[in-house]
């Protein structure tokens, strides 16, 4: 039978206000008896609704089944047949808009009881009804990942190589989960990477204290033991061309090159100092490690800060921020219903005291005599029509104008794609606003053998939706090349 | 980990390396930059490219100890490794249909420079080259400019060596002297210079590029930390130093913004600049 508890066990986290001057883990993750509990919440539905909300389609029911009988390897082992990065995903996927929003458990109300197990009812007599709660689908899977990780010494077998060459350009979750399925097929993979370090997004984007660092680059390890060479400091469109890759014998190229360059508002005073994209205060803090005190890399510790946006990268530079001893605003133009933000980092946000201001827009930013920022000039909005993506579409409020005080402002609205790729590559197809066009089922672009996917084909979107095209490409490259 | 093949002090804060890089070596073009690293905690500055030696495989960089990492960059000897070292980066200089040039250099601007003025003699342009320093200890690359240009006129500000005066006196004159005998100006320095140098070309309707040396990240396109303001037709246009430049049409930048930018880090750059010095200093101890 069932454990029928309508609530998640919840996730342990640290203190919020201890970590909300600290850049370790919050989360801290469920105990043996913890994940052994919310795994009996599974029903095992015949139809396994969740596993296609799944972008990877991990076998969720039958994980969670080892999980029950205590057989942690053996669950690692099945999400490790759709999933290259376990415990990223585990703790980075928005899994309440994916696998979880289709769980059968989280559908209805259950009647409230107390602690002797009696109906707990309301004024009028009436049961109590309480929402209940998906099946921790992430939070099991984080579990199942960390206790590999910290119990296993088998070394994954390399496998037989197959005598064909890819390459893969960016060391992302895209490029690392293309990577992985190819290498685990027998094919000898390069990818190259610009920065210094390997992880893309994982290393310069997703701060510490919500995706730690040393787990990225186990995963980096993983794909080493599997013969996958990784070459850092290798900008592709500068300092080799995909022309030159087929050149040294690639066969088949996947780009995962990601995000480019941040988009900023064109409203007057973003030249001011103290105003920098998330990117860039992300990138600072977390590739450069400018919060600890022996990095080189400077950041600021602004007092008063307003970040711009309300996507998982505003909650993580306004959480960083916080750390750094900022008071700080989130300014966004809708309201929290529509939010882009994973849940759970929008209530970790809240409970770390950062400030919302919803249906509120920036219209210009106010600096004092030095050049630094002062103030910014919001107008307020309310919601009106559905527009094209079906939200709501905000309208400013005429004569609502007001200022807000602050020493910093932090633009976190999204990217448009890197050109260094596209002004390189001859009949590389782009859409009008620079996205490289690729298949969905399988990546391929409109040069042959090179397969495109993640970032740099949608735009800014999620680690595991860019996990899921790599996975397809990979798929296609092996079909492809092994006919 | 990329070998230091070889070490040049050009001046006392002056220092011309060879890195050990076949791959940026192979591509790089004069105007282009790399990102370098010196070591594990040290944070990625962005140098331009002075030069490369293909069959060698290395790239040259010349720099002017202005900081922290600089500072660890000069301490580091021949046969010694750093970090990392990418590139290249950036647009090159454009030197299509060029007959006739002249590139203004000033203080350690003149290592990229140089490189420029070269590309252009080799091409066969005619190339006049004006370089400015604060004082004669400064001065660097002479001989190598004066193989490079037609016409060589070195300036320095308290005429302790060659003409006394700013790089915009001689431009000024020979402007005067015969509007027409330039296609292009370059100028590479300081951007209080290269503002200057734009405000002295504008009456004569010569075009001058810049180029912009603004704080850097990644220097891929990623961190926008580069960006820089060109008033095109009366428009703010935002561009990218690292994937748009660093070369730019210097009548449309806005100096005083990239200037005011510029200064972002001073007061943790200089503390951090002390605190180094002061721990070479004790080693030295």
């Amino acid at each position: 039978m069932a454990n029928m508890t309508p609530k998640k066990h919840e996730m342990p986290t640290q203190d919020p206000k201890v970590r909300a001057a600290n850049f370790l883990e919050v989360a801290t993750g469920y105990t043996l008896d913890m994940a052994v509990a919310e795994a009996e919440r599974c029903l095992h539905c015949p139809t396994q609704p969740c596993v296609s909300g799944c972008p990877v389609h991990i076998n969720i029911p039958d994980f969670i089944s080892k999980v029950k009988e205590k057989d942690f390897e053996g669950a690692y082992k099945i999400i490790s047949m759709s999933s290259s990065l376990p415990a990223v995903c585990g703790r980075v996927c928005p899994q309440e808009s994916q696998c979880e929003s289709l769980c059968v458990r989280g559908k209805g109300a259950v009647p409230q009881k107390d602690e002797n197990g009696q109906l707990v009812k309301d004024a009028n007599g009436k049961p109590v009804m309480i929402k209940s709660e998906a099946v921790g689908i992430g939070r099991l899977e984080r579990f199942v990942a960390d206790y590999h990780n910290a119990y296993n010494t088998e070394k994954p077998a390399k496998p037989q190589p197959n005598g064909h060459k890819v390459a893969v350009i960016g060391s992302g979750p895209s490029g690392l989960t293309c990577a992985g399925d190819l290498a685990k097929l027998g094919f000898k993979v390069t990818v190259f990477e610009a920065l210094h370090v390997a992880g893309g997004v994982l290393v310069y984007g997703i701060p510490e204290f919500r995706l730690p660092k040393s787990i990225v680059q186990k995963e980096v390890d993983n794909l080493k033991a599997l013969d996958v060479d990784i070459e850092t400091n290798v900008v592709i469109g500068k300092t080799l061309t995909i022309d030159e890759l087929f050149e040294d014998g690639y066969e088949a190229i996947y780009i995962g090159s990601g995000a480019g360059l941040p988009k900023f508002m064109n409203i007057p005073g973003e030249g001011l100092k103290g105003v920098l994209s998330a990117n860039e205060f992300l990138t600072r803090i977390n590739l450069m490690k400018a919060y600890k005190d022996h990095s080189d890399t400077p950041v600021n510790h602004s007092k008063k800060v307003a970040v711009i946006g309300g996507g998982n990268v505003a909650m993580d530079a306004a959480r960083s921020a916080k750390r750094l001893g900022g008071d700080v605003t989130i300014v966004y133009r809708r309201t929290k219903a529509e939010l882009p933000a994973r849940a759970e980092e929008v209530e970790h946000a809240i409970e770390e005291g950062i400030k919302f201001a919803f249906l509120t827009n920036p219209t210009k930013i106010n600096g004092d005599e030095n050049g630094n920022v002062k103030s910014i000039t919001c107008i307020k909005m309310e919601l009106g029509e559905p527009d094209a993506s079906g939200r709501r579409r905000p309208v400013e409020v005429e004569g609502s104008e007001f200022d807000i005080d602050v020493d910093e402002v932090i633009m976190a609205l999204g990217t448009s794609p890197n050109p260094l790729i596209k002004s390189t590559t001859s009949g590389l197809d782009t859409q009008r606003w620079g996205g490289i066009i690729a298949d969905e089922e399988t990546g391929k672009t409109s040069r042959d053998h090179v397969y495109a996917g993640g970032d740099a084909v949608t735009g800014a979107a999620t680690v595991i939706l860019a996990m899921g095209a790599g996975k397809k490409a990979a798929a296609a490259i092996a079909k492809e090349l092994l006919k | 980990m990329y070998k230091i093949v070889s070490k040049k002090v050009l001046n006392p804060t002056v220092v011309q390396m060879e890195i050990d890089s076949p791959l940026v070596a192979k591509k790089a073009k004069p105007g282009q930059f790399i990102i370098l690293r010196v070591d594990e905690s040290g944070e990625r500055i962005p140098l331009t490219v002075a030069g490369t030696d293909k069959e060698k495989g290395t790239t040259k960089i010349i720099f002017q100890v202005v900081g922290a990492t600089t500072e660890k960059l000069m301490h580091k000897e021949e046969g010694e490794y750093i970090a990392d070292f990418v590139g290249p980066l950036g647009v090159a200089t454009h030197t299509e249909g060029i007959k006739s040039v002249c590139i203004i250099g000033g203080g350690v601007g003149c290592a990229i420079a140089m490189p420029v003025a070269q590309e252009f003699h080799r091409l066969g342009a005619k190339v006049t080259s004006i370089i400015g320093f604060r004082n004669k200890d400064l001065l660097i690359l002479e001989d190598e400019f004066k193989e490079a240009s037609d016409r060589l006129v070195v300036m320095t500000d308290d005429g302790s060596y060659a003409r006394q005066g700013n790089v915009t006196v001689p431009l000024k004159e020979m402007l005067e002297e015969d509007p027409n005998q330039f296609d292009l100006i370059i100028t590479i320095g300081p951007l209080i210079m290269m503002k200057f140098v734009v405000l002295t070309a504008k009456p004569y309707n010569v075009p001058v590029t810049v180029s912009m040396n603004p704080i850097m990240i990644d220097g891929t396109g990623m961190c926008g930390g580069c960006r820089l303001t060109l008033i095109q037709d009366g428009k703010r246009v935002m561009k990218f130093a690292c994937v748009d430049g660093p070369d730019f049409n210097g009548y449309e930048v806005d100096f005083d913004e990239a200037m005011s930018r510029g200064r972002q880090y001073y007061d943790f750059e200089r503390h951090a600049y002390e605190e180094t010095c002061n721990l070479f200093k004790k080693e030295v101890k």
